[in-house]
């Protein structure tokens, strides 16, 4: 076992390192928790950072190059993302669901047209992407998807709603799980689609969210047209894709979510340095400490069980269910993070942004409020913990939902 | 960068739980937990000869020099099993002090001893006024001009009752900071003025003493290392021992975690299996969560003891202390409430684990002492 890099790898980071510091664009404040004021010219900025991330050989190291890839490994694949979540994690964030899942299933589950088609353009910047999974009456019962797509010729047909789509109103395409046989059962009447989102008969519409901004949308379709050969797989696999190719990535995410955690906690520790409670700095007071040493911890759990899991996947194992708990670590921890941060604030701890005595620029009230959605979104802590007590301890499904399946 | 066990690391593992099965059954840890001595000479003699004790120590001094994280595949399966008896307290509390501290004689005198099972030790380290805080050290030892006499009361001395010899931590210099002042005293219990008492405790499947001195003279070889400089030796040797309980905590946890899942897949009530319930499918669930995570950090902790910088290393053994033990205590809680009232009976071995998961979470410095010197390491 060692968890050190060999010195080429370590090379490579320091290289890559460097570069970011130098091709981050004008101005961008890695302190500053928001660098740009609207939500195009955050997208400009990913795009063109992309964009130079592809011409320096930096993207997707571990795809094969005729897909926009690099040939390389997992291994540096970690160190790009981990380093990006260090230095410009604002960048990286949009993205998330263009690399974190469109990428792995087309690359995995896709023809060879769809991967030469779409790959390179997500890869150089061209191209955002969004996931259109939930629907109102399909949240954490996923499979319950009730959008319908009729092969009608050489296309779908697909009518109905999305919702929780994030990034929709600044996407290019969306990867889109829709019911092709409403006779079967329901798990294997669903088909995974690609849908360009500029196609007439979709429409987008931002909801603002508990925090004041839209990072998710509602998705309406109305006899929208989809070309057959955007179907993933075969009609009635839409929802083996949607599940396993997620896994890989996972890993991968873990691993990045921990660098960007141990900001977190950096940021925590200055905060309560500076922050005082009865004229003294927060960090002098004996029961922050311990909360402060104990979400220390916690971050070093997500750390190297992350590290742990990347490392059974890259020696060629398959990570199984178990990455379920991998979200767990962080989602979770996150929420007490961001809570205690507003109590060591005290009666300051509800100030936002806008006001010369907001801390940290309200930072930390924005946390406490997006980590609302952590335990929410990508599986809610109680589908993750159905996965890990079923798919991993082998214990039986309830009556009444074993009951459904059949 | 290779984050995965070695093929002769997960030998260890099986070979260990393999022995165990065999030779340290519910039935044998119930009947030691009874028991005085607390062991057997012939379980004593059969860690022996699968080498157990000589792993970590070096081989110049007739041992294996293996690496913590090996000895952690044995820790696991031992904690796995309540194995009772000297071992711990001999090849940790015992055999790292004296490798952390000792100089060559005493390495030589020791060390091969303990490699080949001849000998048991431990360390006395606790007082009655610590508290959570092993550098809490008040006893005395005064210089007579030929060597020590140390007068003092220690407690929570682990298997001092079984011990050939006794690591006794006490103060040369007046004063309340333990960097400065603290000795290290290598005695024989069987001196003059020693009195070793086995003190009831919760788990008793590792017996604890306390362990009065009375005008005890020692001499200056006996001095483990230089005087007054005992404690920065004996915090290095302290961290790998955090470690090795955080791996038998896990171990334990491992084994509570696997009864709270198999009793909810066979105890039906209202017609299902208990485990189809999200209350406790959800609480197993945990469970496995806390226990994988704990390992984790566990391995890292331990790989980080041979291979990371001193405060790297430092923070690690704490975080793993504070985690795992905690994990442990949560999981026999947790494995207590699933089972129900099958949990809550003598016969039913979830209460040993429980005790066991107590003992160790307040030994060797408890959560709270490790969160705070997390920070302090942190120079926060």
């Amino acid at each position: 076992m060692d968890y050190r890099y060999t010195p080429e790898q370590e090379a490579f980071r320091q290289g890559f390192s460097s570069w970011v510091d130098k091709n981050l664009p004008e101005g961008f404040d890695p302190t500053k928790r928001r660098n740009f004021n609207t939500s195009e010219d955050l997208l400009a900025a990913y795009k063109a950072f992309q964009k130079r991330l592809y011409e320096a050989g930096y993207t997707a190291l571990h795809y094969p190059k005729e897909y926009g890839g690099q040939g390389k490994t997992m291994v540096e694949e970690a160190i790009v993302t981990q380093t990006i979540s260090e230095k410009c994690m604002e960048l990286r964030q949009i993205g998330v669901i263009t690399f974190g899942m469109a990428v792995p299933t087309i690359y995995t589950c896709g023809t060879e047209e769809q991967k030469q088609e779409y790959l390179p353009k997500i890869m150089d910047g061209t191209h955002l992407w969004c996931q259109g999974f939930s629907e109102p009456e399909a949240g954490s019962d996923i499979a319950n998807v009730s959008t319908m797509a009729i092969k009608e010729g050489d296309h779908y047909v697909v009518n109905g709603q999305k919702v929780w789509t994030s990034m929709a109103h600044m996407a290019d395409y969306c990867i889109l799980l829709v019911r092709t046989d409403p006779e079967t059962t329901k798990h294997r009447g669903l088909s995974y689609l690609l849908l360009d989102i500029k196609s007439p008969g979709v429409d987008v519409r931002p909801m603002k969210q508990m925090t004041g901004e839209s990072e998710f949308t509602e998705v309406f379709m109305d006899n929208v047209k989809v070309p057959v050969e955007n179907l993933v797989g075969k009609e009635g696999e839409g929802w083996m894709i949607a599940i396993t190719t997620l896994m890989f990535e996972r890993v991968l995410g873990d691993v990045t979510m921990a660098t960007a955690y141990e900001k977190t906690i950096k940021n925590l520790i200055s905060m309560a340095q500076n922050v005082k409670r009865s004229g003294r700095p927060v960090i002098e007071n004996p029961l922050f400490r311990q909360k402060l040493a104990q979400h220390y911890i916690e971050i070093m759990v997500l750390k190297y069980h992350g590290l742990r899991n990347f490392g059974k996947t890259i020696k060629g194992g398959v990570p199984g269910p178990e990455g379920s708990i991998g979200k767990l670590l962080w989602s979770e921890p996150n929420q007490r993070i961001t809570n205690n941060a507003i109590m060591m604030q005290g009666p300051l701890g509800q100030i936002t942004e806008g006001s010369p005595w907001a801390i940290d620029e309200g930072a930390w009230q924005y946390g406490f409020l997006r980590s609302k959605g952590n335990t929410i979104e990508a599986g809610s802590s109680e589908i993750q913990r159905n996965i890990i007590g079923e798919r991993v301890l082998g214990l039986p499904k309830d009556a009444s939902r074993a009951a459904i399946k059949k | 960068m290779d984050i995965t066990l070695s093929k002769a690391q997960q030998d260890i593992s099986k070979e260990a739980r393999r022995f165990l099965k065999k030779e340290c059954s519910p039935d044998f840890v119930q009947e030691m937990f009874e028991d005085d001595k607390g062991y057997t000479d012939d379980l004593w003699s059969k860690i022996v000869e699968l080498d157990w004790p000589a792993m970590c120590i070096p081989e110049q001094y007739g041992g294996m020099g293996l690496d913590l994280l090996d000895l952690i595949m044995v820790l696991e399966e031992t904690g796995r099993a309540l194995m009772p008896g000297p071992f711990f307290s001999t090849i940790l509390l015992g055999a790292e002090t004296i490798i952390a501290a000792g100089n060559d004689s005493q390495k030589e005198t020791y060390l091969p001893k303990i490699a080949n099972g001849e000998i048991k030790g431990t360390l006395a380290l606790y007082e009655p006024d610590s508290g959570a805080d092993p550098g809490y050290i008040q006893m005395e030892a005064k210089s007579d001009g030929n060597g020590f006499i140390l007068n003092g009361t220690k407690i929570l001395v682990p298997d001092a009752h079984v011990s050939d010899f006794i690591i006794c931590v006490a103060r040369t210099q007046p004063g309340d900071d333990a960097e400065q002042g603290v000795t290290l005293f290598l005695v024989d219990p069987k001196s003059d003025g020693i009195t070793v008492s086995l003190l009831p405790t919760m788990d008793a499947t590792r017996k604890y003493c306390g362990v009065e001195f009375k005008n005890v003279p020692v001499s200056t070889d006996n001095v483990l290392g230089e005087p007054n400089q005992g404690w920065g030796p004996l915090c290095r040797a302290m961290q790998r021992v955090q470690v090795a309980i955080s791996a038998e905590s896990i171990g334990g946890a491992q084994w509570a975690m696997e009864a709270a899942t198999d009793y909810a897949k066979i105890r039906i009530q209202f017609g299902q299996p208990i485990g189809a319930y999200q209350a406790i499918k959800h609480r197993c669930a945990q469970m496995f969560v806390d226990v994988e995570s704990s390992r984790s950090l566990l391995y890292y902790a331990a790989w980080a003891q041979d291979n990371e910088e001193p405060t790297a290393a430092a923070i690690a053994a704490s975080a793993a202390k504070t985690y795992c033990t905690e994990t442990f205590n949560n999981v026999s809680c947790g494995t207590i409430q699933v089972l129900g009232g099958t949990g809550f009976v003598w016969e039913n071995e979830i209460h040993y684990y429980l005790k066991r998961a107590k003992a160790n979470e307040v030994a060797l410095g408890d959560p709270d002492y490790h969160r705070e010197r997390i920070l302090k390491l942190l120079s926060l």
